[in-house]
């Protein structure tokens, strides 16, 4: 049977970011998959020689635009534990809830990304519509829609008053009447069911094998959840990971249209139970010694290695992100699908490349 | 059985008016607490420039010897560092948003 | 439930055993990273397991720093293998998959691997207690264009 090569990306109209896929096919069958990436590495790694420990915070939240907030949070989380600053109650909580408006806000953008993918335009538009409500929260709460700019060594930047707070119910209501209108749609509706069910199914022990983290590996049945470590406020509202068994497309769907139910709920306890309080503490000094973070971001772990030797600059940044440790599965799942499902399963895994070549 | 979850969603917004704005016919609603762009008061600044020491971007440069501030507009992430570090009071973050703008030029104060 | 972090220092020949070991524990692969410590290279493999962060830290000193693959236990270190490769100049010994270089196709080849590249700025001393001298001190203030 002839092979031809078909090039799928960089540029290519379901792809948020920029990946190559050489793809080998048989007719309409996909034998192999060979990546390229690097399209966009901006070398972020080695800021830290020109930016000191405490302005780095930006250039970690601009690592990616959809999980911003959540990198800037562990950066900040690791130099804290590594100079022992403790971090006020009120400031846990509010980085808890901007954490889980971050990974609703993702997930919504996910949706539409994957409707768009199976050609359903009409509920892309409609799930990007959902979370237009949910970015001008972050906007009247952050005061910028995509980078938030509120964390900062030793606690956050600005505050939510008590009023805001309990207008933020009233807004989450709607929200979460729109979800629940759009994520039925994504699991009853025939047409994507046909297009996600039984499509590129990764089995449990394949999943924990190729060190897959978030959605994709709860997707499969292994119940791990970084939010469980209790960092930030999850130590007083504890988090229970959610879990689907058959590993297909569509159970990696169904997983994120619950965690956005999730992370209204723990918005709404974490409202109710927020403390008052100092916002930040004041961080002299310099950092001295090392810490690995870990968080859980909407698309899974990531593990931010951090070295500091008592200099004003950081000795090492790692980062390790959750699209780099999927990307493996991608690459053993596309062999053996067919040509139209590569867009599926190259967004099922939610690809942030921004993320992986840092 | 077929769902009817897309019908229903489709008729339900039938007869609505679209959900995006006509900008720029229309402005676009102003959030208060955007961080738009940075607003300067002349009259309060001394000129010690510590909020150029603080941009994270280099976009503003402080002249003593000519009590000049400018601003690059284009480079200013509006992350409010320097709000933060001025001893005066003379910076603040306003909503509006920067408007685009054909050439690179420092703003001068 | 609160994380255990663990640290453990081996050496090269004893890596692949270990590694093993902790596949059959049924540890996961966080991740592999490499840094670049004054005197010599670094490199940690991360393994994971419920809260338990388990990482071996191999410390290769010397000019061609080389070590085995570990892609035939955990096939997912190819891709932290060969990123190690491109910037580090780490030389990796049978990888699963060998991009040969271009995994990350840059402008500078190995860019944090040149031993010349600049390392972190070296620890301050302990400064001695400045007397005040408020004149000096608002003339360093004053930046100029």
């Amino acid at each position: 049977m002839p092979r031809t090569v078909i090039p799928f990306g960089p540029q290519h109209p379901v792809l948020p970011e920029p990946i190559h896929l050489a793809l080998v096919v048989e007719d309409e069958l996909v034998v192999e998959a060979r990546p390229s990436v690097s399209f966009v590495h901006r070398g972020l790694e080695r800021m830290v020689e020109v930016k000191d420990y405490v302005e780095f915070v930006y250039v970690a939240e601009r690592i990616c635009g959809i999980c911003s907030f959540i990198h800037g949070q562990t950066y900040c989380q690791a130099i804290e534990k590594i100079m022992n600053v403790p971090v006020p109650p009120r400031a846990l909580y509010l980085r808890t809830l901007w954490g889980e408006l971050s990974r609703m806000h993702s997930h919504l953008l996910w949706l539409g990304l994957m409707a768009d993918a199976v050609g359903f335009e009409s509920l892309f538009m409609h799930s990007w519509r959902v979370r237009e409500a949910v970015l001008n929260i972050i906007e009247a709460t952050t005061g910028g829609r995509v980078i938030f700019g509120t964390c900062k060594i030793g606690g956050v930047r600005r505050d939510i008053p008590n009023e805001r707070l309990q207008q933020m119910l009233g807004e989450l209501d709607s929200i979460e009447k729109d979800t629940r209108e759009i994520t039925n749609v994504f699991l009853n509706n025939r047409s994507v069911a046909g297009r996600l069910r039984g499509v590129g199914v990764l089995s449990r022990q394949d999943a924990h094998e190729l060190g897959c983290v978030g959605p994709t590996l709860r997707a499969s049945g292994v119940a791990q959840d970084m939010r469980q470590l209790g960092y930030a406020a999850f130590g007083d509202l504890p988090v229970e990971p959610i879990t689907r068994n058959e590993g297909d497309s569509y159970a990696r769907c169904d997983v994120r249209c619950a965690e956005l139910f999730q992370s209204i709920g723990i918005i709404r306890q974490a409202i109710a139970r927020m403390p008052d309080g100092a916002l930040d503490t004041k961080v002299t000094g310099n950092p001295n010694g090392e810490f690995i973070a870990r968080t859980e971001q909407p698309r899974g772990e990531v593990v931010y290695h951090i070295k500091a030797n008592g200099a004003r600059n950081l000795q090492r940044f790692r980062v390790r992100t959750p699209t780099f440790a999927n990307l493996p599965a991608l690459l053993k799942l596309l062999p053996g699908c067919q040509l139209a499902d590569v867009p599926v399963l190259v967004l099922t895994i939610d690809p942030c490349i921004s993320c992986t070549e840092r | 059985m077929v769902s009817l979850a897309m019908p229903r969603l489709v008729l339900k917004w039938v007869a609505r008016k679209p959900s995006t704005s006509r900008y720029p016919f229309e402005p676009r609603k102003l959030l208060p607490g955007s961080r738009g762009h940075l607003t300067f008061t002349k009259d309060s600044c001394v000129f010690c420039g510590v909020c150029a020491k603080k941009c994270p971007t280099g976009a503003l440069i402080v002249n003593r010897a000519q009590k000049e501030w400018t601003i690059d507009r284009l480079l200013c992430i509006t992350c409010g560092y320097c709000v933060e570090a001025c001893p005066k009071g003379s910076l603040a973050l306003a909503a509006e948003h920067v408007t685009p703008r054909a050439t690179k030029d420092r703003e001068v104060h | 439930m609160t994380e255990r972090q663990t640290l453990e220092l081996i050496t090269v020949e004893t890596l692949l055993e270990r590694v093993k070991t902790l596949h059959t524990q049924g540890y996961r692969l966080a991740q592999i990273g490499a840094a670049n410590v004054p005197g010599y290279l670094e490199v940690n493999y991360s393994f994971a397991r419920e809260e338990c962060l388990l990482t071996l830290r191999l410390q290769l000193a010397g000019e061609e720093p080389c070590v085995p693959s570990v892609s035939h236990i955990y096939w997912c270190a190819v891709l932290y293998e060969n990123e190690m490769h491109d910037l580090f100049r780490l030389k990796v010994e049978g990888m699963a998959v060998d991009f040969q270089g271009k995994f990350y196709q840059m402008a500078v080849p190995y860019p944090f691997g040149s031993r010349k590249a600049p390392v972190a700025k070296p620890a301050p001393e302990p400064r001695p207690a400045k007397p005040a001298v408020p004149a000096r001190a608002a003339a360093e203030l004053a930046v100029t264009a």
